[in-house]
């Protein structure tokens, strides 16, 4: 018999965020395939309550927590002393999480510290013949895994994006506090703040519904034989404001702005999609001047409409990847439709 | 206040990104068709993570930088005539199986292992690097195992930047979510740190570097302990290549201004 526990932590507000929910649903899912199963929330934060309270009518039966301002931190030291201490509370078998930057730091050596094992970036969760199996990719999303484990404890991290999130109501929850004595060796990292581009600078929204992706095509010469870099900032930065998109850059594109070239100098490794970048989740995509063939297009692996510019029409980049493929020069396009957006 | 490091490099190889990889199965389970013939990298976040570590022994005098790498030795020694000409180090090799389908849990016992033996370690100088995933098993977690089995509880994933600072501690900035970086400062060694893409380009081949890191390379491949990764309790239903291939529309006799409507109206939908 499966206890299963959905581990968690809260927003610097209190509040739980989407993937937080998303990991609630997976699990959900699994607890009511699992026969006589139980399903557990631990939550870690500064103060928990009114995140309990806001998934209160999840099908768990009881919550736990580990709170005070050591925890409202995300420190690896500390995180993983109090994920360890709510599940031995738990006496969990099978852990599901949501893989944000805080947990995916922390849970494999938490998997590691109780003797567990742990499975990261899972797509899947499902029962077959009365075992789990998690979907999970493999060689930079070029081939995809489903496999299960003998192990317990096994700790589960669910992709963000990669679940619908659970649609559990509000209520009131009642917290089983779970103590944790931290040691000053815990607390030899301190957090000093975010550092973030500015408002207006910033480029990559993860809950964007369009990914605009750019390729090197914006800065090669043109049609006049001349390269238009400052126009391509402009219609490329226009577009991301007035479609309110996130930005994805192919490495090549990214590598000539890291050599000192002055070539869109807003972009950066963090834009980075593909098989040395990040794989985002967006309901559609739109790629601009991108070329190439596998492994480059495994960038947008997880977009869900997905259409292209490109003047080759046999782009290896669109053909068989893309939904609409539209043979014309950006440049043009995307300044018309900026032009259309902007006009409402 | 300069600290003399001992950074130890966590590092694999992986195919070559541009080349084809397709699934087999094979009696110890998944594994690439013809994995043995198709060329080897160094693994690109490792690979980042060496060239800071290089960088870092650099300007902290009388550091010093090890490679910690599990593969099959033959593969190793391609990819060492590269990487033994980028940056000095000592590599120390175990030989065994560098899949992306093997257990980050048994990789991390192996290299906590191995770092462990290192001869003179100290701990109170220790850095551990490495990629923050693979390309291979791209899981994220093995270095916070071996993190773990070393009693490091410093740890630190995504990481683009190390500083440190003249009181000898580090400040390091991680990548999280929405383009963003946490700022956190650790008291300094015993860290480790899990390498994005850091903010240093690849040091060109250098075959002076070469001929004194070869000096070492070839006698830690001679004596790499053989490493048997055998996948207890794990077994894989299926591993495919994606079949979704799109019925791609080919638009090729539409005005710009046509298409830009089309678009808007779709990205409106």
């Amino acid at each position: 018999m499966e206890t299963i526990l959905v581990l968690a932590h809260t927003e610097t507000d209190g509040s739980l965020a989407k993937p937080v929910r998303e990991a609630l649903h997976a699990a959900a899912a699994l607890h009511k395939s699992l026969a006589g199963s139980k399903l557990l929330v631990g939550l870690i934060g500064e103060d928990v309550q009114a995140a309990a309270n806001s998934i209160a009518a999840s099908p768990a039966t009881k919550y736990f927590g580990v709170t005070g301002a050591d925890f409202s931190v995300s420190r690896y030291a500390t995180d993983a002393a109090a994920a360890e201490a709510i599940f031995k509370a738990a006496q969990a078998t099978v852990v599901v999480a949501p893989a944000t930057s805080r947990w995916a730091r922390v849970l494999p050596g938490v998997a590691q510290r109780l003797g567990g094992r742990a499975d990261t970036h899972v797509t899947g969760v499902a029962v077959a013949d009365g075992k789990i199996s998690v979907n999970r990719w493999y060689y930079r999303q070029r081939m995809e895994g489903v496999l299960t484990r003998t192990q317990r404890p096994w700790i589960i991290g669910v992709d963000p994006g990669s679940h619908t999130p659970c649609e559990c109501g509000a209520g009131a929850a009642s917290v089983e506090m779970v103590p944790v004595n931290l040691t000053e060796a815990n607390k030899r990292t301190t957090v000093v703040g975010i550092r973030e581009p500015k408002a207006d600078a910033q480029t990559i929204r993860p809950d964007a519904e369009l990914l605009f992706v750019t390729g090197a095509g914006w800065t090669k010469k043109q049609a006049d034989g001349q390269t238009h870099v400052p126009e391509a900032e402009k219609l490329i930065l226009g577009f991301l404001k007035q479609a309110r998109a996130s930005l994805g850059s192919s490495k090549s594109l990214v590598d000539l702005g890291g050599e000192g070239q002055a070539v869109l100098p807003f972009l950066s490794h963090l834009n980075q999609i593909g098989q040395t970048g990040a794989t985002p989740r967006h309901a559609k995509g739109l790629s601009t001047c991108c070329h190439g063939e596998e492994p480059h297009t495994v960038g947008w692996r997880f977009i869900g409409e997905r259409r292209a510019i490109s003047l080759d029409p046999n782009c290896g980049w669109a053909r068989g990847k893309a939904d609409v493929l539209y043979v014309a020069d950006a440049f043009a396009v995307v300044a018309k439709v900026n032009e259309l957006l902007a006009a409402g | 206040m300069s600290t003399a490091y001992q950074i130890v490099v966590c590092g694999s190889i992986v195919p070559d990104p541009l080349q084809t990889l397709e699934p087999i199965a094979s009696p110890t389970g998944p594994a690439l068709k013809n994995e043995m013939m198709l060329p080897a990298v160094l693994d690109p976040w490792a690979g980042h993570a060496l060239y800071e570590a290089a960088n870092l022994a650099k300007n902290q005098p009388g550091s010093k930088v090890w490679l910690v790498s599990l593969g099959p030795k033959a593969k190793l020694q391609q990819v060492m005539m590269t990487v033994a000409q980028k940056v000095p180090f000592e590599l120390v090799a175990l030989d065994g199986s560098a899949s992306g389908f093997t257990d980050a849990t048994e990789t991390a016992a192996a290299l906590a292992d191995a770092i462990a033996a290192i001869p003179g370690l100290d701990k109170s100088r220790l850095l551990v690097f490495g990629g923050w995933e693979s390309a291979s098993r791209g899981a994220g977690a093995t270095m916070q195992m071996v993190g773990e089995r070393l009693g490091l509880v410093d740890q630190f994933q995504g990481v683009d930047q190390l500083t440190v600072n003249a009181d000898g501690s580090l400040e390091i900035l991680e990548r999280i979510e929405g383009g963003k970086h946490q700022v956190s400062k650790c008291a300094g060694a015993p860290a480790l740190l899990g390498w994005a893409t850091g903010n240093l380009p690849e040091p060109r081949n250098n075959p002076q570097v070469g001929m004194v890191n070869m000096r070492t390379v070839m006698p830690a491949l001679q004596k790499a302990k053989p490493t048997k990764l055998a996948g207890e309790g794990l077994s894989f239903a299926s591993v495919a290549l994606p079949k979704q291939l799109r019925e791609t529309q080919i638009v090729k006799d539409k005005s710009p201004d046509d298409i830009a409507k089309e678009i808007v109206e779709w990205i409106k939908k």
